[in-house]
């Protein structure tokens, strides 16, 4: 399993590099979902500074519906679906696969979304462990989220507008998680962030599991 | 990998289908929810008090609980019949599932509504942001996603296979939503209202009336599954029908062609 | 011996469209079939059915030894299918498909690279991306990963369809070759001139089910005609 979740992961990584809709699309688009908050709300009054961290995950959560969609887009075409069945891969593998990818896309873009907030909202870095902590749980849980979801809306024609309202509302905790342990992490108070740490990485394990057992059914429907 | 199952439904060889969603158990089961119904009302509304603070708002509390406690319910008989779909792919358990899942919206919704009544002259506003109220809305949302997943225009083995992991994942994202939801308010103030501004467990009566308020509901909700269960099935049986006609249109195809020789064109190319 | 692919009153449904209403065949090792009808008769759904890929409704279908309802999966990676979709990731160049798609199948890589070597792809098409081949390219591409994988049962859904005089004849080489280790093959085709001298026996199938059977006894069992066989090696690449 770990063998096909490896070669799915470096395929997919590979079509970035190749294609580069990630470095060139999604990560812009993080970027300018940064400035319409500003525009949204007064940069003068604080209101930015004070929502730092939820307006981060909001875009998190955006960057995700693109980028899961991108995944899915991938394996429609040319007929790649039947082939993924006719090559035996084990679907839990392939849908590990599928989910390192994405973690790995969401991790970078994240990262250069943080630099950004902390610039442009004029936040100091504080708590780092547990900033890390977190982008790496909750990133898990959306990833793992996000790459069951993908393959459930994949290949419907309505997949753009069925994707995000399937997956938005049940990355909610991952949102109020993920928010209140980067708050905590910010003020300098990260002993409070730790128990949102803990159910993110719930969060991530339920899906991770309930991924890998059910992928099969998913690629194996005519 | 339903359809042989589709197809064997659909000649159970001199089997009528029956022309309606009613059996004898299930009118039984309409009578005594009725008569239950009746009941409560004539206890929720003319034998209980009025209560001291609550007033007439008090009585909300007959039904609220009991349709929230359906809404779970419905949720964790999708999710039951989901995992028994993806076991053994029989069409009943998908159709199930549907059946809740949609019941589960209706009650949704009920509890919310009857919430947002009880609420507007507790709290002035018809929306706060309570932890149960809000994982309700969100429980509101997470089934209507069940119902559009449901609804796609795909093969019938796609839908019902795609709806069931979503039905899976249901109760699972109810207990994190809760979770989450409840934390998240209990930073600033008590998880929820509703328990605080009561002195119930005084009256007898009350009490009995709101556990009586969960058997009646309960039994509305069974009767109203059975039938919405079966109604889903029928439509099944419908869809099946066509599938001889159409494999004999098919055969037609090529006596055609044996007869008379005129290549036949048409049909889906794949 | 168990024939390869033995088919009894199958249907098979195409959402709600019976592609199939009822198909008999059986097919022997080694045999090369050839399966003609107009369009819409269900050459393709055929394939992908004996592919494992599609669900049989009722009937039973037994392909290399395992009943299709239950065991799809054991056949699927013993077979090869060149369908009309050539399952290739459209970012990745020639070298990366063939690659992945041969490990994905656990088949070896230096049969892959002489698979790409047969078919022109080794040198100056390699390194490019797949969506900016031609139709036969892509097709040659699909071919080579189909050799990479050395399938039991080769099924071909229209295998000449967008080659050149030379890819064609590439093509019959490469089937005739297959059949004589072994391989059973089942080509659809349009060209029947072409696939006739192949296939020693045709089966012709028309709203689903098969209407005639012939067998061509001028062409040997394994379908290799002496005077054809030179002439296919000479124009390989």
């Amino acid at each position: 399993m770990l063998r096909d979740a490896r070669l799915i992961a470096a395929k997919d990584l590979r079509i970035e590099l190749r294609s580069k809709v990630t470095a060139s699309q999604i990560l812009p688009f993080a970027l300018l979902v940064l400035m319409l908050f500003a525009f949204a709300l007064d940069p003068d009054s604080q209101a930015l500074e004070r929502a730092t961290p939820g307006l981060f995950w909001v875009a998190v959560l955006f960057v995700t519906v693109l980028a899961v969609e991108r995944s899915f887009s991938l394996e429609g075409g040319d007929g790649v679906r039947d082939a993924l069945r006719l090559a035996g891969l084990e679907p839990g593998g392939v849908f590990l696969g599928k989910f390192a990818a994405l973690v790995v896309q969401l991790l970078v873009v994240e990262v250069v979304l943080l630099l950004g907030v902390l610039l442009l909202y004029s936040r100091d870095l504080a708590g780092v462990g547990l900033l890390a902590a977190t982008m790496l749980a909750a990133t898990a849980g959306i990833g793992a989220a996000g790459t069951l979801y993908g393959v459930l809306a994949a290949g419907l024609r309505v997949r753009e507008t069925l994707l995000p309202f399937l997956l938005l509302p049940v990355l909610a905790p991952v949102l109020i998680a993920a928010t209140r342990a980067f708050e905590s992490a910010l003020d300098g108070v990260p002993s409070d962030g730790w128990p949102w740490f803990n159910l993110l990485a719930v969060f991530a394990l339920v899906y991770i599991g309930i991924g890998i057992l059910t992928f099969g059914s998913l690629l194996e429907e005519s | 990998m339903t359809t042989p199952q589709a197809i064997s439904a659909s000649h159970p060889a001199g089997v009528r289908a029956p022309n309606g969603t009613g059996s004898s158990v299930s009118r039984v089961l309409g009578v005594v929810a009725l008569a239950a119904m009746g009941l409560l009302v004539w206890l929720a509304f003319v034998a209980s008090p009025r209560d001291a603070i609550q007033g007439d708002l008090v009585r909300l509390l007959f039904l609220h609980p009991a349709l929230a406690w359906t809404a779970y319910l419905a949720c964790f008989i999708a999710t039951a019949a989901s995992i028994q779909h993806l076991r053994k792919g029989t069409v009943g358990s998908d159709i199930l599932a549907h059946s809740a899942v949609e019941l589960g919206a209706v009650m949704t919704l009920l509890t919310l509504v009857t919430g947002s009544v009880w609420g507007r002259p507790t709290w002035g506003v018809w929306w706060v942001w309570d932890a149960r109220l809000t994982s309700t809305a969100m429980l509101f949302l997470l089934l209507l996603g069940y119902l559009a997943l449901h609804r796609i225009d795909a093969a019938p083995e796609v839908r019902s296979k795609r709806s069931a992991v979503l039905g899976v994942l249901l109760v699972p994202n109810v207990l994190l939503v809760h979770q989450s939801v409840e934390w998240w308010r209990t930073l600033h103030q008590d998880a929820t209202l509703l328990d605080r501004q009561f002195d119930f467990g005084t009256s007898d009566l009350f009490m009995f009336t709101m556990i009586f308020g969960f058997v009646a509901v309960t039994l509305v909700f069974s009767w109203l599954l059975l039938h919405r269960f079966r109604v889903g099935w029928l439509e099944h049986q419908v869809e099946s029908e066509w599938l001889d006609e159409a494999i004999e249109a098919r055969r037609a195809e090529a006596h055609a062609e044996s007869h008379d020789g005129t290549p036949t064109t048409g049909g889906v190319a794949r | 011996m168990e024939p390869v692919i033995h088919l009894r009153g199958v249907v098979c449904l195409l959402g709600r469209f019976p592609a199939l209403a009822g198909v008999d065949l059986s097919v022997e090792q080694g045999e090369i079939v050839l399966l003609q009808g107009p369009n819409g008769a269900g050459k393709s759904t055929l394939l992908r059915l004996c592919a494992g890929l599609q669900p049989v409704a009722t009937g039973t279908a037994r392909v290399l030894g395992h009943d299709l309802a239950t065991e799809s999966h054991q056949v699927r990676v013993r077979v090869g299918l060149l369908a009309h979709a050539t399952f290739l990731y459209d970012d990745l160049t020639v070298a990366d498909n063939v690659r992945f798609w041969t490990l994905a199948a656990k088949a070896d890589l230096d049969d892959a690279q002489r698979a790409m070597q047969r078919l022109g792809l080794a040198d100056r098409l390699a390194e490019v991306k797949v969506s900016r081949l031609s139709t036969g390219q892509r097709r040659r591409v699909a071919i080579a990963i189909l050799m990479a994988r050395r399938p039991e049962l080769w099924l071909l859904d229209e295998p000449h369809a967008g080659l050149d005089q030379d890819g064609r004849d590439l093509v019959d080489a490469l089937v005739r070759e297959a059949a004589e280790v072994g391989a059973t093959v089942v080509i659809a085709s349009h060209e029947l001139d072409r696939a006739a001298q192949l296939a020693p026996r045709h089966v012709t199938i028309v709203g689903g089910a098969i209407t005639a059977i012939t067998a061509d006894t001028a062409a040997g069992p394994a379908g290799v005609p002496e005077h054809q066989q030179p002439e296919a090696v000479r124009s390989a690449p």
